[in-house]
């Protein structure tokens, strides 16, 4: 039998996306085809007084210009417009709908002409006056009013008398900036116009079934009146959990206008879309003469928006890592004129994670203990918070083969000890960690006479390389070759799946797959057991396996009915099967993943200027479906986490109440040069416990921790700590 | 409040011009206006969506093609100024059913994840090697500096160009 799971299998799609043959929202299209591109607010809050669209109109091939007031009919509950990962306080933005701006960039009209260039020429022509109202976009300003949200991370111990009796104790306030995905892919998405009012929407999304419920929602369509598709995303990374407005905007118009529209975003519309939000991540640790801790405290203070609240857990990860008799977190939020922040990889843990894991390099800094031994000194084999063991936990072996690999027993303590030239060399550590979660999911398999196998979910591939585990999952439970497989995914008609996220996904599907493959299994195998003069009569399930096209008993190989001839002899054309994830709720154990990343930084003492030379990342994430693709959701969240430490950051003129960097050339982020050496090590971890194969997911981990490896090896090399990220060259010469 | 449509007299738009390319070896002509742009071109009016939009500014690579066998970001570049060109796009690049060694070495290295770079890394590691000066992995880096990969699959790019190179691992 050939095994698939846990190879370094090459993706099953990648053929399409080297020869430019895999079709992306803003790429289908239709004979009527129409363009439509959006007129975004320049003011963050107030009113649209008037909106005067003569000028546009007057081109040439402008077909219509919609805004809030020629709009068709929209719900008006909050209900419809609440998509599945929406939060649960508030009231979610409504595009289009009144003459309200929430946030600068907000959509106020859409331009739609029968070409692309014609529609953005207009677009600079519709007039907009605004009557703008007093706003708030600075985070720090109003860190005073911030409100205490509730959050399950309950206080043990007396950590204000623990922090107050330490020997040696540290705090501090570690800000994170405003990050934005940045997907490559424009958001965008074509909307199909059929007879009756029947839509057929390609969108930019990590959930299809989502952004179907919620367009049925808003426009108030039948169940079976939308379909949505996303074969291929262009990176998401988050920001397509929720459905995005240009969506209701292109569904709006090619309702209106009984016709297709295509509705791309321009790159600094984007701007307009959800973000990773900023954050003060105030820690303050309490610790004893040998190290370990006595208190651990930690408050997050983050932005949202004036009409949702939005929050993710950034201050439980001290419970999950270490031990400590007394702690307490709190998590307070501050409503701004902003959009709602947005889940960004890792949401919560990359920032809450960066400030401990910096306080923690600082506590070991004022105890004069190495790092490293500092973690092990804290260890914690129980999620504190919850008081439970974990499913599986092998970060001790995340920290020993990091370090080996790495080289750090030949660390040198001193800051500024290490040296290369004229450049300071700087060694810097940190622990990282996620949930382990799954959902239901469900997927479909079909099994044709031809040894086609078919596997189908709505679930999504964003680059992460579901259309290959998926395939690798099917191959090796039923005993096909991989290109016998064909994956569909990234429509909604296809069986259940929740948005792509947090994850999750490659847990739940293979458990799918699993099941489903079982019962397709169980079906060859009552024919083959009966069927005349079969050579595996006599034999149990238990003692045959499905190989090489083929059922075959185990003991002995040449006993084997193809799987073509038992079907043809049980009349069937195909097998189709249908089955759930059907996870068991494990509430006697807290699953994560975790992992340990070390970090080498050059600075260029004169000049400041700051490389990453090299990183190792050891991950502890149970079993890996595929090394290769898993390797390098690792290594993107590795550079995304360099992005985080030294170069990201959307700049908002709080004047203006605007971002000012809304681009790819002003927001930095890495490209081929700044991203040197970066070691993914995956350490052997079977979790029993956690699910039936094992599985954990790695989409986010490989950031968590980066940001403060970096940092703290930026400390080691100069001398001088820098909290608020980015760390740029003039924050660490002034 | 309704949009007022009164206020204008017609604005028209400029006349279009003609223009000639030899596209993956395929000679069309194309009436398009001054103002669209070649990764324009080659997305709306030919359906050759393999070429990427990321900006639209030249701040991505995302566009990159290769005209008259140097890289070239399509989204800066206006289609009536390279009449006579010849554009390779992704579409190009394979032959039949073989793939250019660098789509290979692609999928080989894992050089991609979401792949809405893909294309134009791969113009613009095509262009690299034929200009000739990058050796090392140092400079391919450099060199390769002007596309994004937000997926950040930086190291396996390299790696790839290296294995095309006939460097490779
Ligand atoms: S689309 Fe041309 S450089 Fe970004
Ligand atoms: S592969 Fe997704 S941006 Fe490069």
């Amino acid at each position: 039998m050939t095994a698939h799971i846990g190879t370094a299998t090459s993706r099953v799609d990648g053929r399409a996306k080297v020869t430019g043959a895999a079709k992306y929202a803003a790429e289908f299209t239709a004979p009527d085809l129409a363009f439509g591109v959006v007129v975004s607010a320049t003011i963050p809050k107030g009113r649209i007084v008037s909106i005067d669209a003569g000028r546009a109109c007057a081109v040439e091939g402008v077909i219509d210009v919609l805004t809030h007031a020629n709009r068709i009919r929209m719900a008006d509950k909050d209900e419809a417009y609440r998509d599945e990962v929406a939060p649960e306080d508030g009231a979610p933005y409504r595009p289009l709908y009144d003459d309200r701006v929430h946030f600068n960039f907000q959509p106020v009209a859409l331009v739609v002409a029968e070409d692309e260039d014609t529609a953005r020429f207009a677009a600079t022509l519709v007039d907009i006056r605004y009557h703008t109202e007093e706003f708030a976009t600075d985070l720090h300003a109003r860190r005073e009013q911030a409100f205490k949200v509730d959050k399950p991370v309950k206080p043990r111990g007396d950590a204000t008398k623990a922090l107050s009796g330490a020997s040696v104790r540290h705090d501090a306030d570690y800000g994170v900036p405003i990050e934005y995905h940045n997907p490559m892919e424009l958001y965008g998405s074509t909307v199909l116009w059929r007879e009756g009012g029947k839509l057929v929407v390609y969108d930019k999304t990590q959930g299809v079934q989502n952004v179907q419920r919620y367009v049925c929602g808003v426009f108030e369509l039948k169940e079976g009146d939308v379909q949505v598709m996303s074969p291929f995303v262009g990176g998401a990374f988050g920001s397509g959990l929720r459905p995005q407005y240009q969506v209701v905007l292109a569904a709006m118009a090619a309702l209106k206008l009984k016709r297709a529209v295509r509705v791309v975003l321009s790159r600094a519309q984007m701007y307009g879309l959800c973000y990773r939000p900023a954050t003060i991540e105030r820690l303050a640790l309490g610790a004893r003469e040998d190290g370990t801790l006595a208190a651990l405290t930690h408050e997050a203070i983050a932005m949202t928006s004036q009409h949702e609240a939005f929050s993710r857990n950034d201050i439980g990860w001290g419970e999950v890592l270490y031990a400590s008799a007394n702690s307490r977190a709190t998590h307070r939020l501050a409503k701004l004129d902003v959009p709602t922040p947005g889940d960004m990889r890792a949401p919560g843990a990359a920032s809450g994670v960066y400030g401990l894991e910096c306080a923690m390099d600082e506590l070991a800094v004022a105890l004069k203990m190495d790092p490293l031994a500092l973690r092990l000194r804290c260890y914690s084999d129980r999620d504190q918070d919850k008081d439970l063991p974990f499913s599986s936990k092998r970060l001790k072996e995340c920290y020993q083969q990091g370090a080996d690999a790495f080289g750090w027993s030949k660390r040198s303590p001193k800051p500024r000890s290490m040296r290369d030239g004229r450049e300071l060399v700087g060694w810097g550590m940190a622990s990282g960690a996620w949930e382990a979660m799954q959902m239901p999911f469900a997927t479909r398999i079909v099994m044709t006479a031809n040894g086609h196998v078919e596997v189908a979910s709505a679930t999504s591939d964003i680059g992460t390389g579901t259309y290959t585990i998926m395939a690798q999952v099917a191959a090796e439970m039923l005993g096909v070759p991989l290109d016998s497989i064909t994956v569909k995914l990234g429509d909604s008609t296809l069986p259940k799946a929740p948005v792509e996220g947090g994850s999750w996904t490659a847990a739940s599907i293979s458990h799918a797959i699993v099941n489903a493959a079982d019962d397709i299994r169980a079906e060859l195998l009552k024919i083959a057991f009966t069927m005349q003069d079969s050579p595996l009569q006599g034999l149990s399930a238990e003692e045959v396996t499905l190989a090489d096209g083929a059922v075959m008993a185990i003991a002995d190989r040449s006993r084997s009915v193809p799987m073509a001839d038992i079907m043809r002899h049980g009349g069937m054309d195909r097998i189709e099967k249908e089955r759930g994830s059907e996870f068991e709720n494990d509430d006697q154990h807290a699953h994560n993943t975790h992992s340990a990343i070390f970090a080498e930084v050059k600075v260029d003492e004169e000049l400041g200027v700051i490389r990453v030379t090299r990183i190792v990342s050891a991950v502890a994430a149970g079993r890996i479906l595929n090394t290769k693709t898993a390797a390098s959701q690792i290594m993107g969240g590795v550079v995304m986490g360099v992005g985080m430490a030294l170069h990201e950051e959307a700049t908002i003129d709080h004047r203006f109440g605007r971002i000012m960097n809304a681009n790819v050339a002003e927001y930095h982020m890495p490209v081929n040069a700044d991203i040197h050496d970066i070691r993914v090590i995956f350490v052997d971890e079977e979790d029993r416990i956690i699910n039936k194969m094992g599985i954990k997911g790695v989409g986010e981990i490989g950031i968590v921790g980066v940001p403060a490896a970096i940092a703290n090896a930026v400390y080691h090399a100069t001398g001088k700590r820098v909290r608020d990220l980015p760390i740029t060259l003039d924050k660490l010469l002034g | 409040m309704s949009p007022s449509r009164e206020s204008a007299a017609p604005l028209t738009k400029p006349a279009p011009l003609s223009v000639t390319l030899r596209i993956n070896g395929e000679s069309r002509t194309l009436s398009v206006a001054p103002w669209t742009t070649l990764l324009d071109l080659l997305r709306n009016h030919l359906d050759l969506t393999g070429t990427k939009k990321g900006c639209d500014h030249g701040q991505c690579g995302a566009c990159t093609v290769l005209i008259d066998g140097r890289r070239a970001l399509s989204c800066l570049t206006l289609a009536v100024m390279k009449d006579g060109a010849e554009i390779t796009t992704i579409e190009g690049l394979a032959k039949g059913d073989e793939l250019h060694p660098l789509q290979q070495a692609f999928i080989d290295h894992d050089a991609f994840q979401c792949g809405y770079c893909t294309p134009g890394q791969i113009c613009s590691a095509a262009g690299l090697i034929a200009e000739g000066k990058a050796k090392t992995r140092e400079e391919i880096r450099e060199l390769m500096s002007g596309n994004i990969c937000r997926c950040g699959a930086y190291p396996n790019i390299v790696g790839a160009i290296e294995q095309a190179m006939g460097g490779g691992r």
